[in-house]
């Protein structure tokens, strides 16, 4: 052992092609505990199917993705009891109450007081006015806080988010946002998420990956990568990047591998 | 909203190592299928319904051929009980595909697929889920059979029990090899719930023995537990004998092919995560 700190992402020269196309094409990034990290990229261009192979519903057509220490997909389930994912894209059975679909997923996390665990999640996001609801019946805003609450239960170290705030009003999206910064100022816990809100990157991000094509074409502090590319925020460095413009520093990093 | 709480309690018992097959998963998954059936009485209806509507009408067409069929007068028991025990393989069936199904429809695969539950236990948890799904659905019916036709299928006893387990387990082959080509083709194929089970029928002997088919087709229908099972049933019925070489014909070829089943599954869970269909599934 060199007595380096073990990352809770190891990503190395990653593809995934689908049909020939490389849909993530040699990326590599670590991520350390505590870290909040931001997958930012346009439609395409690789985010989903990162957060896929990170949470071993992918197998990379080459390279490796180490979380917690375990290789995945091969050696999930020695992650997969402690990290989590949330996105709006995946659903809960919808004809199961809240309170129903939060019971099956403790038991599947282990909980040991599932009863407890549930009632200190409802407390946390409010979810106690409908609980007893159908979980379809639901505003988006609901569903966002239940898929929230199930995403926590097991209080994971890790966290995956795919566009955690997508189809929220300004105000419910602002209360997530409140919420993962002080779930994460609490328990530590590290936090990569994919998402199309720049606003939500800046405040919540410590770093950027900015992908395009399947590759990470920059990467950065939220600050740093508004100066670098000289622009007055990261929305405008973003469309720098998806438009394949690069002002101010005008330097595309070829990220393949070396971020690691 | 309660911006200025900071509770956030962690349960101590999370993280902890996870054991490589666990019963509470699979009670997990069982739970979320209970809790749907426990309050949709369409949905319990749904089950005793079909099974029902059978055995009225072949408990009718065994009265008629009582007086106009030797074969039938020599057991008047035996189309009412093949009615009843293809309702068991084919409930058996459907109680596999039809869980698996629903959580394509509820685009809860993902959520599940990232949980610490593992493939075999999901297996477990759908034979399971069957075994429940089919005692719903055709206990009623065996109990309607002795006010209508004087029939009382559980004097069968300990056989009804090896016969019933037989096409249990041989449903869930079926229903297993069905989820994993509806993972690997997605929703469009789900109508091989149905249409996989009525393509073994005919070989499967329920209504006639297996010596009515073809010779070369009769080799067929001996490769599969269920026609065993049938002849298994009529032995009993018309002689009052439990052909044990059937019974183990039917336990060995279950045994065999439960196994391949299992195995085609999870090389099809492989080939989804490769192709990226995990992610995709819902309607």
């Amino acid at each position: 052992m060199d007595g380096r700190i073990l990352p809770v992402i190891e990503v190395q020269d990653l593809y995934k092609s689908f049909g020939g196309v490389n849909a993530v094409d040699g990326i590599g990034f670590r991520v350390d505990a505590g870290q909040t990290v931001a997958l930012l990229g346009g439609n395409g261009a690789g985010k989903t199917t990162t957060i896929s192979m990170l949470l071993g519903l992918l197998s990379p057509s080459a390279g490796s993705v180490k979380v917690l220490g375990a290789s995945m997909p091969d050696e999930r389930h020695k992650a997969l009891g402690c990290m989590n994912f949330s996105s709006p894209y995946v659903d809960l059975p919808k004809r199961l109450r809240v309170w129903e679909n939060l019971t099956v997923y403790a038991h599947l996390y282990g909980i040991r007081d599932v009863k407890g665990r549930i009632a200190e999640l409802s407390d946390d996001l409010e979810l106690g006015g409908f609980l007893e609801r159908p979980f379809g019946e639901l505003s988006a805003g609901q569903k966002t806080r239940v898929a929230l609450a199930k995403s926590l239960l097991n209080a994971p170290k890790l966290m995956l988010m795919d566009e955690p705030t997508a189809s929220l009003d300004p105000d419910t999206g602002d209360w997530v946002r409140g919420y993962l910064e002080r779930y994460r100022a609490k328990t530590g816990a590290t936090i990569l998420l994919a998402s199309h809100n720049m606003g939500e990157v800046e405040r919540l991000a410590d770093n950027v990956l900015m992908m395009r094509a399947g590759k990470i074409v920059d990467e950065g502090a939220p600050n740093d990568l508004i100066q670098r590319h000289g622009r007055e925020n990261l929305e405008q460095v973003f469309l720098d990047i998806a438009r394949g413009q690069n002002k101010g520093q005008a330097q595309t990093n070829d990220r393949g591998g070396a971020a690691a | 909203m309660n911006d200025m709480q900071t509770p956030f309690q962690i349960p101590s018992d999370v993280c902890a190592p996870q054991g490589a097959f666990s019963p509470r998963r699979i009670q997990a998954l069982m739970l979320r299928h209970l809790y749907v059936l426990r309050r949709s009485w369409p949905r319990l209806l749904e089950l005793a319904y079909w099974p029902l509507i059978q055995m009225i009408l072949w408990g009718f067409v065994t009265k008629f051929f009582m007086g106009h069929s030797s074969w039938v007068a020599e057991a008047a028991a035996v189309l009412i009980s093949a009615v009843l025990l293809w309702d068991v393989l084919f409930r058996a069936n459907l109680g596999v595909s039809l869980p698996f199904i629903e959580e394509m429809w509820s685009r809860n695969l993902a959520q599940l697929f990232v949980s610490p539950l593992r493939d075999a236990e999901l297996i477990a948890a759908l034979v399971l889920m069957s075994l429940v799904r089919t005692l719903i659905s055709v206990t009623p019916a065996a109990l309607l059979a002795l006010p209508l036709y004087d029939v009382w299928v559980f004097e069968l006893g300990i056989t009804l029990l090896a016969f019933f387990t037989n096409l249990l387990f041989f449903g869930a082959v079926i229903g297993i090899t069905v989820a994993a080509l509806i993972l690997r083709f997605g929703l469009g194929a789900e109508s091989l719930c149905w249409l996989g089970i009525f393509l073994l029928a005919p070989v499967s002997a329920i209504y006639y023995p297996v010596s009515a088919l073809p010779e070369w087709l009769q080799w067929v229908a001996l490769s599969l537990p269920s026609a065993h099972t049938f002849e298994g049933m009529r032995a009993v019925l018309f002689d009052g004998v439990f052909m044990w070489n059937h019974f183990f014909w039917a336990v060995g070829l279950n045994a065999v092919m439960l196994a391949g089943a299992a195995l085609f599954f999870l090389y099809m869970m492989k080939r989804a995560r490769i192709k990226g269909l995990l992610m995709q599934q819902g309607e």
